[in-house]
């Protein structure tokens, strides 16, 4: 029989692209045989913009990055900016910035875990995990006044200090989310229809996660064990005792479960730092009004939700930036996709999409 | 001519009696669903938002009604009434009481099975009509999935047939005994699962996967030609229910009279009610998955019990 492929176009506005992204799939019946992204929908110029702020005011528009990671954009930026004009952050800021960056794994692997019930059609899951981000969301604004462009992090320290109460809510949040985690884990990895839907779908082996620059839980789940925040340690991170999850298979299951386990992860290294953190200064003292480093270049990386988050920095002497460059885990580890997609069907082709947790304000920059 | 009237009378009790559960059903689904999770549903409208519907129906009415520029006009705008009749013609056979239906004939089960699958010609009109690549997949999943599930569904209503041996739905109400239950349990379960399919509810939403498909067979659908759908679905999961309530769980028993009908409505009211706990509480299954299970588990499962049956029907 004479047959005749199908090209869809899904997106850039479809319920399953997880923001503004367009697939360009070609289908044999419903079997993907070719996939190509096509990204630069939500392209604001932001790396171009830096460059006509000063380097307070990038702040704000990297929060615009990964819009459901901001505080990692945030940080990564900033540290970027402290390496290159010899900034001291105190030990304080360090701390709350642990404290708020592992807060923000946990919100934002809500989303990754909840886009892939839902991309399986699993709406409650979907809503059981989002009520945790909602609490860590509401912990967010009692802090800053934000609940997801926080600009909380700034070059010397953090803008706020932690307001009264905020640190029993925060202990009586990760008391009560490992368990919240469980019942996830049983609501939802447990079910037989969504571990047929996500078990060796989209195998990712990991040589190829490695050639292609996955990084994060995607490339955790293929069991590449790289984690920046054990394997580079930047902050006060070595003073923490946490594991690194690691997947086996590098299927859609072992992606989205692991983001499980890290979430029960960020909750021992919270509690240590709240544990240890102790009063002091926020913000380094000292600092001009106006930044404007010495000409030269810097780059940091941190571990974000989505993998390694680096920022490039280079200056020419002047209170702005020259040039501003973002290596971003949620790009790498789109460019994967047509690797991991084609053979699958349809419907399993947005649920490999969700469960590299594609994040296109960071994608397209 | 008496004959005519009275069928136009019971066809426009069965519309209005379909249509007004239709309504109700989405309220139970928003309040069910809303259970499960971890919110209220419907509260500001009435008590318990139980008069929402007031402001959903006009809000339906009163939309544009919306016709692709691409679309195949007439059939756009005829499917939906060719997808809701059929299913509203199922209610004309279902017993509600001992020896009463509103369309109490000899065929009734046939009648009951064939009927409302005309419903997948007009999926598949409705889904073509929008020139639509979603719709398009969408309509061809439902027509692949309605198809097979019809199999397993007819098996499972055979072995009330073979014990009551009849295909009257009135005499199948009258044979029933207690022990049907234990006896036919897996057949329940089979008409259970094979009837969500064939409305393409969760778990087995594929046709309308909005995840995958937006929308499914009826993405360019707006206002109330949407509606119409939604309320063929709804009408689907209200007649399977009621069937299964007359004829897998005796009907009125222990009731008579209009307590019976009571008990009747009570019972079909807890099917939807778990017809609707399913969707929310699985995730959804693939295609090749979804006529998987149809061939390999469900159609044999089928077979057995009907084999079962045959068995010990001499004994009875």
């Amino acid at each position: 029989m004479a047959t005749e492929e199908l090209t869809l176009n899904i997106g850039p506005s479809h319920p399953s692209t997880h923001g503004v992204c367009r697939l360009v799939v070609r289908l044999d019946g419903e079997i993907v045989t070719h996939v190509e992204p096509v990204i630069g929908h939500l392209h604001r110029g932001i790396e171009k913009i830096a460059e006509n702020r000063t380097y307070l005011q990038v702040v704000p528009l990297t929060d615009r990055l990964d819009y459901v990671g901001s505080m990692y954009a945030n940080w990564a930026y900033c540290r970027a900016v402290e390496r290159l004009a010899g900034i001291r952050v105190p030990e304080r800021a360090e701390y709350i910035r642990v404290i708020v960056c592992e807060l923000q794994r946990i919100a934002s692997h809500m989303m990754g875990i909840g886009s892939s019930a839902a991309d399986t059609g699993a709406t409650s899951a979907f809503l059981y995990a989002f009520d945790q981000r909602e609490k860590v969301i509401d912990l967010f604004e009692a802090l800053c006044g934000a609940r997801l462009t926080y600009n909380y992090v700034r070059p010397g320290g953090v803008a706020f200090e932690l307001p009264d109460g905020w640190i029993e809510q925060c202990r009586a949040f990760i008391e009560q989310h490992p368990s919240a985690m469980l019942t996830i884990d049983e609501f939802f990895f447990g079910n037989a229809i969504a571990r047929v839907r996500l078990k060796g779908i989209g195998v990712l082996d990991a040589d190829t996660a490695v050639a292609w620059g996955v990084s994060g839980p995607a490339a955790r789940g293929s069991g590449v064990d790289w984690d920046l925040r054990r394997d580079d340690p930047y902050s006060v991170y070595p003073r923490f005792d946490f594991d690194v999850p690691l997947g086996s298979n590098g299927d859609c299951f072992d992606r989205a479960r692991i983001r499980l386990w890290e979430c029960i992860e960020s909750c021992r290294i919270i509690e240590q730092a709240l544990d240890q953190i102790e009063p002091g200064p926020i913000m380094a003292e000292g600092l001009p009004r106006l930044l404007a480093p010495r000409p030269g270049d810097a780059y940091d990386h941190i571990e974000s939700a989505r993998g390694s988050l680096g920022v490039y920095v280079v200056s020419d002497g002047s209170p702005r930036p020259y040039r501003m460059k973002v290596r971003s885990p949620a790009f790498c580890n789109l460019a994967v996709l047509p690797e991991i997609a084609v053979g699958y069907t349809l419907s399993d082709l947005l649920v490999i999409l969700g469960s590299l947790d594609p994040v296109f304000g960071e994608v397209d920059r | 001519m008496t004959s005519f009237l009275l069928g136009a009378l019971w066809g426009v009790v069965g519309v209005v009696v379909i249509a007004g559960g239709a309504v109700i059903g989405v309220w139970w689904e928003r309040k069910v669903a809303g259970r499960i999770q971890l919110r209220y549903g419907p509260q500001q409208i009435g008590p318990a938002g139980s008069l929402q519907m007031l402001a959903d129906v006009p809000k339906l009415l009163f939309k544009e009604d919306v016709v692709p520029s691409g679309a195949d006009k007439p059939l756009f705008k005829y499917a939906p009434l060719v997808v809701f009749a059929p299913v509203a013609a199922a209610i004309a056979v279902i017993p509600f009481a001992k020896g009463w239906a509103m369309f109490d004939t000899a065929v009734g089960v046939l009648f009951f099975l064939a009927v409302p699958s005309i419903e997948v010609v007009a999926i598949l009109v409705a889904a073509w009509a929008q020139r639509n690549t979603y719709s398009a997949l969408g309509g061809l999943r439902a027509a692949s999935q309605m198809i097979a599930y019809e199999v397993p569904r007819a098996l499972s209503v055979a072995p009330l047939v073979l014990l009551a041996g009849s295909l009257r739905p009135t005499d199948l109400v009258a044979a029933w005994r207690w022990w049907w239950v234990p006896l036919l349990a897996l057949a329940f379960l089979i008409y259970l699962i094979s009837s969500i399919a064939e409305m393409n509810r969760g778990p087995f939403d594929l046709p309308e996967a909005e995840s995958e498909l937006v929308a499914g067979y009826f993405a360019d659908y707006s206002g109330m030609r949407w509606a119409i759908f939604m309320m063929a679905e709804y009408g689907a999961i209200i007649t399977t229910s009621l069937f299964a309530a007359a004829t897998f769980l005796g009907a009125g028993w222990p009731f008579d009279g209009a307590l019976g009908v009571v008990a009747l409505i009570v019972k079909a009211a807890a099917l939807v009610t778990l017809v609707m706990w399913t969707k929310w509480t699985l995730p959804r299954i693939r295609q090749d998955q979804l006529l998987r299970f149809c061939w390999t588990v469900l159609v044999p499962a089928a077979l057995v019990q009907l084999a079962i049956v045959g068995v010990v029907l001499p004994w009875l």
